[in-house]
C-alpha cells in the first residue's frame, strides 16, 4: 500500500495507471448495474476521467 | 546493371526527379511514405470521430439535412443517461456481457485443458470444435432461429429428451424470460472456440520442466493445477475476457438475425439500440451522443486491454 502512495505521490505510470484502470471498471459497471438510476447517470463522466487518466499517465515514467 | 524490375524503374525516372529524391533525408523519404497512411488514418477513423462528437452537440437529423442545426450543448448526453429504456438496454448487454464472458471462459478453459492432453485424433478434435467460430454471425443466426423453433427445432427435442418436458411447451426466442439466454447459447456456442484457442495458447506456453520438477516433488495434479497452471494460464484468461468482453458490447449481426432486440425489447442490446435511433428514428445528434458514450466505455476497456497485453509480453 505505502508502495502504490508513494508512486501516486511520484507521479509513477503504475500506480496511477492502476488507479484510471480502476475508475474505469467502476464506470462501467455504473453503467450496467440495475440497481440504482444515479449510478447510471453518473457512469459516462467516471469511465470518461478514468479514461482521459489513463492516456495521460501513461506518458508518465516508469 | 542486371534487368531486375528496381533498376528498370530507376531508369524510367526523370533525372530532374531522381536528382530531387536524392536530395531527401532518410526521415523525409520515410514521412513519403509514411504520409498516405497517416491521410487514410485521418480521414477514415479521424474525421469521423471527431464529427461524431461535434453533431453529439446538436440536434442534428441526417434525414433532414436542410434543416437549421441547433446547438444544444450537453442536453442529449443528458437524455441517454436519464432515460430508463437505455438503462433497460445497458443492463440486457450487461446481461448478455457477463454470462457469455462467464460460460465462454468457463468452457474454453476446459476444453482447452482437454485438448491439451495428448490423445489420438486430437487435431481432429481441435478442428471440429474450431469450425463455429469460421462461420458468418448472419448465418449463425439464422440457423440457430430453425433450432429453437418449438414444432420442428432440434435443440427443443433435446432439451425434451435430458429432462422430459414437452418440446412444444417452450419457446427460446418467444419467451421474455428464455429470450435473453437464448442470445447467450448461441453467442456462447459460436465464440468459445475462440477462448479456447487462447487458453491453449497459454498452456502449451507452460515449460513441461516444472511440471517435472512438481512430480518429483510429488505434487497431486490437484495441487499442479493450483499452483502451476492456474497461475501461469491466468494472463491468457484475462486477456479472454477482456477480448470477448469488447467484442460482446459491439454485438449487432447475431442477435438481430436471431431475436431482432424481441420479444418487446428484452434482447435489444446497446449496438441494435444505437442503429434504430441513428437509422430508424433518424436522431442523429442523439444518436451520436450514444456512439461517443459507448466509444468511451469501449476505448476504456481497450486500455485496460492493451496494458494486459503488455503484461503478458513481459513475462
Amino acid at each position: 500500500m505505502t508502495v502504490f502512495l508513494n508512486g501516486l505521490m511520484k507521479f509513477r505510470r503504475g500506480p496511477w495507471e492502476m488507479l484510471a484502470s480502476v475508475l474505469i471498471a467502476i464506470g462501467v459497471i455504473m453503467l450496467m448495474q440495475p440497481l440504482v438510476m444515479w449510478a447510471y447517470t453518473y457512469s459516462f463522466i467516471v469511465t470518461l476521467t478514468g479514461t482521459v487518466m489513463f492516456i495521460v499517465v501513461s506518458h508518465f515514467p516508469d | 546493371m542486371s534487368d531486375t524490375p528496381f533498376n528498370r524503374a530507376a531508369k524510367a525516372t526523370p533525372p530532374s526527379v531522381a536528382a530531387k529524391i536524392r536530395g531527401l533525408s532518410d526521415r523525409a523519404i520515410a514521412w513519403i511514405f509514411v504520409l498516405p497512411t497517416i491521410f487514410l488514418l485521418l480521414a477514415v477513423n479521424i474525421f469521423p470521430l471527431i464529427w461524431t462528437i461535434n453533431l453529439s452537440f446538436t440536434n442534428f437529423r441526417a434525414n433532414r439535412p436542410n434543416r437549421e442545426v441547433e446547438y444544444i450543448g450537453l442536453r442529449n448526453y443528458e437524455r441517454i443517461l436519464t432515460d430508463s429504456d437505455i438503462w433497460l438496454t445497458m443492463q440486457a448487454t450487461a446481461h448478455f456481457l457477463f454470462w457469455t464472458i462467464f460460460f465462454q471462459v468457463l468452457i474454453g478453459f476446459a476444453l482447452a485443458w482437454l485438448i491439451n492432453r495428448k490423445f489420438k485424433g486430437n487435431d481432429l478434435w481441435t478442428t471440429l470444435i474450431v469450425l463455429p467460430m469460421m462461420l458468418s454471425p448472419a448465418v449463425v443466426g439464422n440457423f440457430w432461429t430453425f433450432l429453437y423453433q418449438p414444432q420442428i427445432g432440434l435443440f427443443n427435442y433435446g432439451i425434451s429428451f435430458l429432462t422430459g418436458i414437452d418440446p412444444s411447451s417452450f419457446q427460446m426466442i418467444g419467451d421474455v424470460t428464455l429470450a435473453p439466454w437464448s442470445i447467450v447459447i448461441v453467442d456462447t456456442w459460436m465464440w468459445t472456440p475462440f477462448v479456447m484457442l487462447i487458453c491453449l495458447a497459454g498452456l502449451r506456453s507452460i515449460p513441461d520442466y516444472i511440471y517435472e520438477a512438481a512430480e518429483i516433488d510429488r505434487a497431486s495434479k490437484w495441487r499442479q493445477f493450483w499452483t502451476i497452471t492456474l497461475p501461469m494460464e491466468l494472463p491468457f484468461l484475462m486477456l479472454a475476457v477482456l477480448f470477448s468482453g469488447i467484442e460482446n458490447f459491439k454485438m449487432y449481426d447475431l442477435v438481430v438475425q436471431l431475436t431482432g432486440g424481441g420479444p418487446g425489447s428484452i434482447t435489444e442490446l446497446t449496438s441494435i439500440n444505437l442503429k434504430r435511433e441513428a437509422f430508424e428514428k433518424w436522431r442523429t445528434g442523439y444518436a451520436s451522443a450514444y456512439a461517443i458514450i459507448l466509444f468511451v466505455t469501449v476505448f476504456g476497456l481497450a486500455s485496460i486491454y492493451v496494458k494486459a497485453l503488455n503484461k503478458v509480453k513481459e513475462r
